[in-house]
């Protein structure tokens, strides 16, 4: 994990990694797969609120394939806000989601169409290796949270992006 | 030379001012000779003279319709400078009409007369056998727009293509899209080019992320008979997608079909590439090792990663799409031998293959269930292989040497049946031929010691509605 700073690996490792091996078409074990997400992303949540770090908030359908929300980073004491949202595949836990920004789409290369974040090579393999105890609570915080920290400040300095009052 | 006044009355040379033209040129040359075979009295030689100049008549008739014709089709400007009219002759509309049988006369308006000498050449038993083959395409970017154009020029029967994406002009640096595409569903666009090209092949376009719980279920249900999402109607899948979730799920419906599929990628360098057949139950599925890529030999740590996603080129995407096809034919068609895996390294023009024998520990609870039950034409393949190498040893006699192309992920001694332990050492442990190494780590972070510690605590009573409320109600503070 040399890829991820210190706070990210500390943080990552206090997410309770989850049990349940199952993925959305699997009905009954989904549902239990389902509380373990919930529950390893609210406290996930509240480690962050807890050390003033929040940077997101999230929820999902009533079948929990689909996610959404709203992330936020902070650069020069400006807030900049994105919508994000991902389906769960079909072949979850096994693969993470593929997390979107449909905002930014088009404005990075770090990105695949439809705003799907460019995720460094070093986070799929950590996923598989881990799988299938990671989830969406570890996709954000070694997924979209690194992502942002890294492309965001750029995309400010470079003008593609502009702060809602300017 | 020239035509004026010299002719008799009656030749068409009046009004045929312009002798540059070569046709023209020629009948002013006849009008010459006949006036002086004329003076040889010589009725016979008078007759043929007529006869050629009633053949050059038509010819000239014929190509100045032709030529009005062209006028009429092409917006070109024919008219004053050089060259022009010459480049205005092909931009004639011509429409390929669909052709009911295959056929090996070779004319210049039969499509099929080269693929047809296959057979003729006897490289192919039965060619025309393509025609009922139906194949699926997921994925129609640059390899599988490529593919797509190889399989219906080579005249297959039925064409399925998959993509959730649109053309846009960044695409441009790949082969087979247009700019005027720029816009269009990849699958829509395809479907346009494809049909004028070939229209007696029968495509199916659809545009859909197949990665969704509902993608996934009307991707099943579209390979299937009358959609019942369980008898395939396909005879291959092709993947021509670009990652790694988009293949897990191809072979997760390919092995609840027991679909045969062939897996193809390309490196983020763009710089190498492979293709992987896989027939559930008899070979590896994607899942039994991890995902097997083509060593570039670059270091990671001198790669430039900063600003880009991934790079690509036609080249290699092109060349990756003629070893899935070519690959496609032989499986299809049932001749040459069909590669397991084919993987190519453009920085040293190295072409490995190798066979990868299904992992019993394997993740994935259908493809246990299948090794199971193909057990018995694994036995049979490895046996037919074994007797070919021997022919091959004792045709090679004193020279041959180490085959480095035909070792085995798994071999087939590992013990059948065995516990997950056993079989994904084994298989983790295997050698892979020179050149070919794993993408991605197993499953082996979290020992149960590790997860008993760390795993999220649920209780049976906790209802699902709540937490998700619960969560919820944490956005809001
Ligand atoms: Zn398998």
């Amino acid at each position: 994990m040399a890829e991820w700073d210190a706070g990210t690996k500390s943080t990552v490792q206090k997410i309770p990694l989850l049990k349940t091996k199952a993925g959305p078409r699997d009905k009954e074990g989904w549902a239990n797969r389902l509380k373990e997400e919930y529950t390893a992303l609210i406290k996930y949540v509240q480690l962050n609120k807890g050390s003033d770090q929040d940077w997101f908030t999230i929820s999902s359908n009533k079948e929990g394939t689909h996610w959404s929300g709203k992330c936020w980073y902070i650069h020069n004491l400006l807030k900049y806000e994105f919508d994000l949202e991902f389906d769960i595949p079909v072949t979850y836990p096994m693969t993470s989601p593929e997390i979107q920004l449909p905002e930014l789409d088009g404005k990075t290369s770090k990105m695949y169409r439809g705003g799907k974040i460019c995720l460094s090579i070093h986070f799929k393999p950590l996923w598989s290796k881990n799988s299938p105890h990671f989830g969406v609570a570890h996709a954000l915080c070694l997924g979209l949270g690194p992502w942002m920290a890294a492309e965001i400040p750029h995309l400010i300095d470079t003008g593609i992006i502009s702060h809602k009052d300017k | 030379m020239s035509g004026e006044g010299e002719e008799g009355p009656s030749s068409p040379g009046k009004e045929q001012q312009d002798v540059t033209h070569p046709m023209k040129a020629f009948s002013s040359e006849l009008s010459k000779l006949q006036s002086q075979v004329q003076a040889l009295q010589s009725t016979k030689l008078q007759e043929q003279v007529s006869k050629l100049r009633e053949s050059v008549k038509s010819i000239n008739e014929r190509v100045q319709a032709a030529a009005e014709d062209l006028r009429k089709d092409a917006p070109v400007s024919v008219a004053d400078s050089k060259g022009v009219a010459t480049a205005s002759k092909y931009s004639r509309a011509v429409k390929r009409e669909k052709i009911a049988k295959m056929s090996a006369e070779v004319k210049d308006d039969n499509p099929y007369s080269r693929l047809m000498a296959l057979q003729r050449m006897g490289i192919v038993k039965d060619y025309e056998k393509i025609r009922d083959k139906t194949v699926a395409v997921v994925g129609i970017g640059g390899v599988g727009s490529v593919a797509c154009e190889m399989l219906t020029r080579c005249g297959v029967g039925g064409l399925l293509m998959y993509d959730y994406d649109t053309v846009e002009l960044a695409n441009m640096n790949r082969l087979f899209f247009r700019p005027e595409h720029a816009g269009m569903t990849k699958t829509d666009a395809a479907v346009k080019t494809l049909r004028e090209i070939n229209p007696d092949v029968n495509f199916e376009s659809y545009h859909m992320n197949i990665t969704t719980v509902d993608g996934f279920e009307k991707f099943v249900a579209s390979i299937t008979r009358d959609g019942d999402g369980k008898t395939p109607r396909v005879d291959l899948v092709l993947s021509c997608v670009d990652n790694y979730e988009a293949r897990m799920v191809i072979n997760q419906a390919c092995l609840e079909l027991e679909q045969t599929w062939m897996e193809s990628g390309v490196s983020e360098d763009a710089v190498s590439g492979h293709i992987q057949m896989i027939e559930p139950g008899v070979t590896a599925c994607f899942e039994c090792v991890p995902p097997l890529v083509v060593a570039s030999g670059i270091d990671e740590k001198t790669l430039k990663r900063e600003g880009v996603c991934a790079a690509s080129l036609p080249t290699t995407m092109g060349m990756v799409a003629g070893f899935l096809v070519q690959n496609t034919l032989k499986y299809l068609l049932n001749f040459g031998e069909v590669s397991m895996y084919l993987g190519y390294n453009a920085m040293k023009d190295f072409f490995p293959t190798m066979d990868i024998q299904p992992n019993p520990g394997c993740t994935n609870a259908a493809c246990c269930k299948l090794q199971t039950k193909y057990a018995g034409e694994r036995d049979r393949r490895k046996k037919a292989k074994e007797a070919k190498d021997v022919e091959v040893e004792e045709d090679a006699g004193a020279l041959h040497e180490d085959n480095e192309w035909s070792i085995s992920v798994v071999e087939e001694e590992a013990p059948a049946g065995a516990g997950g332990q056993g079989g994904e050492s084994e298989a983790q442990g295997a050698e892979l031929a020179e050149g070919i190494e794993f993408s991605m780590p197993k499953a082996d972070a979290i020992d149960e010691k590790t997860l008993e510690e760390n795993a999220v605590e649920t209780n049976d009573d906790d209802d699902v509605d709540d937490l998700r409320a619960q969560l919820e109600a944490l956005n809001s503070k």
